[in-house]
């Protein structure tokens, strides 16, 4: 067969239940035995250094505890008094580089107390089987608006319930979650859990949603400020970097943010466009999920592309792994010079080779190569897209772009609060964001009741 | 390697360890397989008057675990045996007969009348059984029958009916002792007074196991209603290992051989019954839980232990951890120990500190120059050995001897001489 001048893009690589497989839970729910056994590994540390690894501060020596004695009702409480979203995080969480990496353990034999499975055992019936264990708190006649429907919001929106006041959810999505909905990988939350985690949260009541409702569209923060008696922001960020290349607007050339929320929407992944060689410029998180999950989608040849090395990846050296066990290659110091074309369609990459000189500033290395590609994801970081947000960025204090918030997650405004990825200084992380919308809702209440 | 062979009262085994009577030595099938697997001797499951008695049809063991699921107590509600007299009797001499050279050991249980003792007695010695061992333990069903332990707890039954037995019997009697007793010394005192060549201890427990949280019932029932049954397996060792150790270390007992019994799961729980007194040891939970293949790892566990020691036979480690047993009025009160953790292979869980912050004394610190480090302040530490208890790291945390200058805890000088509580100043009975 002769190469084909056209980009190779095309539906139905893999059949249905090739999908099904390769979508599969990543890290199945321990069965009862397992749990138990792992349990006991524990060694219930003085001061755990897991739960100060955990940037949501979980009891975790006391869960697992819990768990060993089989008092899961008690076990959950402990875990999702302090993070709402215990649930997701025991599945997307990096816990090699969060709790797990702290534990003990590591010291003794290279493997830590498997602490994110324990927690997800832990909390599984309690969330899935709408086992309610928070209480609305006495109604202190205060209203808050929440604006965002993902992990930074629906904290807040459930710690404020608990406090007692009245919460309106504003949210741009159709759905809520923010991307636990939309963006992390599917085979990390798998049946649905999203949805069933936030009518879990909103099941404790006092909390009125509304979907498809935009700041900057719909309304602006300033009506907030008239309308509510405080207001939380947590709209994340909308928008992926540019590669700042000529002709970025080339078919074939794909926001990663974009293509993962279609895979996660998807009735039939088997009908998503895949290409047969794609290419990830990127080095997070967000990269490695869409090469892991192109992959697992049946393109041939998936190459992640990182412009510095393997240690200054965001993605952990377990999520690298994980890729390359999964069929993904990473290449190291290239970074994208030209996008490629032939008959007007993508037809790959120039890099240019990179290093970094002694004071850390990273530079052309001189010798170049070219990358073919059928696809290519941009998975360079993302922003928050302010043009649509808008007058919120002139009233608001920001920081290298983002929302400038104090340590109780406040931002410049004396009745504003801000947590979550659209803030300054971060971890963009699921597990940060439901930190931050905790320690804002406390911090709200403080001052509500002052 | 260290010869493993060994004599209990004359009798030899290639090995000290016998099946205890129970289960595993029910019928010849079990005992065939266990000489086969390579035990040493085996008592017989305990033989009564016939018609045998029944048992019940529904549950009669029930387990005690740790999270994995490992049986660490044991308990029943079985009786003796429940087949005829004369079934057990052809089993046990076609067993003497094909494995002459392992210890074959009767296990009886009569009624405290002299016609029952002078009809059984040679019946059973006809079987070619190297001994007796009387059942005065069995703490449930029969005891309410007036046998087993109900004999075992009054000591003047256990003497009448050992010496109904010595009148009768040829070959040595072993009194089985029972551990539902305050003081182990009278009855152990009342075997010997009759006649009795050896005691063997312990028999089961008194113990519920616990409720079935469903129906808040006792656990495990039948038809709904339970009773109490006997306890053993590795949760009765250290009763055990005490009871072994009063009968061998009081002058007018120490004479009196003693067979081990109770919670050997390993050959490190037979060194401990063996160093504290025992002469030979026998099983019974855990070749119910492992099988009888665990023979494998005791015997050369033990053989291998014996060497390391330099000890050619089981008889030189008999009973060599006695003489350091005494009362806690002669421990030497000028002794010092002090905690020392070793930093080295410190993982630093911290749970030292937290138990001898909550429990003991304060003499552990959790943060050194605002560094998580877990050091012990000798000034607080009073050597309880909590410590060194719950670290999970073995050898981590050790306790060291003060052997000069001064205690930083009491300010007072160290010295050698001893000095125990019966000279001690704040004891009012103190010898002067
Ligand atoms: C592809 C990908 C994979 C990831 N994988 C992981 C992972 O495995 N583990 C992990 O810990 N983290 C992961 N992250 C990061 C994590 O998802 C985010 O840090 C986290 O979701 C941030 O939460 P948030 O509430 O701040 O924002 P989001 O989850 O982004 O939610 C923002 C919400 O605001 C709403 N919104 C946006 N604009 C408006 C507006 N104008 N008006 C009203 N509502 C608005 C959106 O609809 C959405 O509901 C991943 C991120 C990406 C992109
Ligand atoms: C199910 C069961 C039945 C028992 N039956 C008898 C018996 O018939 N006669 C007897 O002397 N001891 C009997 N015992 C007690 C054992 O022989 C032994 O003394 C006790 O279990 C302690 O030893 P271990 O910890 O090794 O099990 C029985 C024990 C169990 C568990
Ligand atoms: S020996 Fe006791 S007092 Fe001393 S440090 Fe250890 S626990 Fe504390």
């Amino acid at each position: 067969m002769t190469e084909t001048m056209q980009a190779d893009i095309r539906s139905g690589r893999l059949s249905e239940a090739e999908i099904e497989v390769n979508f599969g839970d990543m890290h199945p729910l321990f069965r009862r035995a397992e749990a138990l056994v792992e349990a006991d590994r524990c060694f219930f540390c003085y001061d755990a250094p897991c739960t100060n690894a955990c940037p949501t501060g979980i009891d975790i020596p006391g869960f697992i505890q819990q768990l060993r004695s089989q008092n899961i009702k008690g076990s959950a409480h402990t875990i999702l008094s302090e993070n709402i979203m215990g649930g997701m995080c025991a599945r997307v969480c990096p816990t090699e580089v969060l709790c797990e990496q702290d534990c003990v353990r590591n010291t003794l034999e290279d493997q830590p107390v498997r602490i994110g499975r324990l927690q997800r055992y832990a909390t599984e019936a309690v969330v899935e089987g709408s086992l309610q264990l928070f209480q609305r708190g006495e109604d202190s006649g205060k209203h808050v608006a929440v604006v965002g429907g993902g992990p930074a919001a629906l904290s807040c929106a459930h710690r404020l319930a608990t406090l007692g006041h009245r919460v309106r959810v504003l949210n741009a999505a159709e759905k809520l979650g923010g991307l636990n909905e939309y963006g992390i990988a599917a085979y990390k939350t798998v049946n649905d859990f999203a949805q069933k985690e936030a009518d879990y949260i909103l099941g404790i009541g006092g909390i009125e949603v509304r979907n498809s409702t935009a700041m900057g569209t719909d309304f602006s923060l300033a009506d907030l400020r008239n309308d509510y008696d405080a207001v939380f922001l947590g709209f994340g960020m909308g928008g992926v970097n540019e590669l700042g290349l000529d002709n970025d607007q080339l078919d074939g050339v794909v926001d990663a943010v974009d293509y993962i929320a279609s895979l996660r929407q998807a009735e039939n992944k088997s009908e998503l466009p895949v290409g047969r060689k794609v290419l990830v410029i990127g080095g997070g998180m967000t990269a490695i999920d869409i090469a892991v999950q192109s992959k697992r989608l049946g393109a041939e040849e998936v190459t992640v592309v990182y412009r510095r090395g393997q240690q200054q990846m965001g993605a952990s050296n377990l999520e690298q792994e994980y890729a390359q066990t999964s069929g993904v290659g990473i290449r190291y110091w290239l970074a994208p010079r030209e996008l490629l074309q032939s008959d007007g369609c993508l037809s790959g990459i120039e890099f240019e080779y990179t290093q970094l000189e002694d004071n850390g500033k990273l530079v052309p290395g001189g010798k170049s190569c070219v990358l073919e590609a059928d696809v290519v994801f941009k998975a360079i970081g993302q922003k928050v897209l302010w043009d649509s947000l808008g007058d919120t960025a002139e009233i608001l204090e920001l920081d290298h772009g983002r929302v400038s918030v104090n340590e109780c997650r406040k931002t410049s405004l004396p009745d504003v609060w801000a947590g979550g990825d659209c803030v300054y200084g971060g971890e963009d992380l699921t597990v940060s964001a439901v930190q931050d919308g905790k320690l804002a809702a406390m911090d709200i209440d403080r001052c509500l009741r002052q | 390697m260290a010869n493993l062979s060994s004599e209990f009262l004359g009798i030899k085994s290639p090995n000290p360890f016998w099946l205890a009577s129970a289960p595993p030595t029910d019928k010849a099938y079990n005992v065939n397989r266990a000489f086969e697997a390579g035990w040493g001797g085996a008592v017989w499951k305990t033989l009564g008057e016939d018609p045998p008695i029944v048992n019940v049809n529904g549950p009669r063991y029930a387990a005690s675990y740790s999270n994995d699921r490992r049986v660490i107590g044991f308990n029943n509600i079985e009786l003796i045996t429940d087949r005829p007299l004369d079934v057990n009797l052809k089993e046990m001499r076609f067993i003497k007969r094909d494995w002459p050279d392992r210890a074959l050991v009767a296990s009886v249980m009569f009624p405290m009348q002299e016609e029952a003792w002078a009809k059984y007695v040679p019946m059973v010695e006809d079987t070619g059984a190297d001994a007796f061992e009387l059942n005065f333990g069995c703490p449930h069903g029969m005891s309410e029958r007036g046998m087993g332990a109900a004999v075992g707890q009054v000591p003047e039954y256990i003497q009448a009916t050992t010496e109904l037995c010595k009148k009768y019997a040829r070959i040595p009697v072993i009194v089985k002792l029972t551990p539902n007793v305050t003081n182990i010394l009278p009855p152990a005192r009342a075997a010997k007074a009759g006649g009795a060549d050896a005691v063997s201890l312990i028999n089961t427990v008194n113990s519920i196991m616990r409720v079935d949280y469903e129906t808040l019932s006792m656990y495990p029932t039948t038809d709904g209603m339970g009773s109490h049954g006997g306890y053993c397996g590795q949760g009765v060792k250290p009763i055990v290992l005490h009871m072994i150790a009063e009968i061998a270390r009081t002058q007018d007992t120490a004479d009196i051989p003693i067979s081990g019994i109770g919670g050997i799961t390993d050959w490190r729980d037979a060194v401990d019954h063996l160093a504290l007194g025992a002469q030979n040891v026998q099983v019974c939970t855990a070749v119910m839980v492992y099988g009888f293949k665990i023979i494998d790892d005791l015997t050369t566990g033990l053989s291998n232990f014996l060497d390391e020691k330099a000890m050619t036979s089981v008889r030189e480690l008999v009973g060599r951890a006695v003489p350091s047993v005494t009362d806690w009025q002669y421990l030497n009160l000028n002794y010092i120990e002090k905690a020392h953790i070793d930093q080295d292979t410190c993982i630093s869980c911290g749970r030292c500190h937290i138990v001898c912050e909550d429990v003991s004394h304060q003499a552990i610190t959790s943060t050194v120059d605002g560094e998580r480090r877990f050091e012990v302040i000798e000034e607080e530490c009073v050597g309880c050995n909590l410590c060194v208890s719950v670290c999970p790291i073995e050898g981590c945390i050790s306790m060291q001897q003060l052997t000069s200058g001064v205690d930083p805890r009491t300010g007072r000088p160290v010295t050698s001489e001893k000095a125990d509580w019966t000279t001690h100043a704040n004891n009012p009975m103190r010898s002067k």
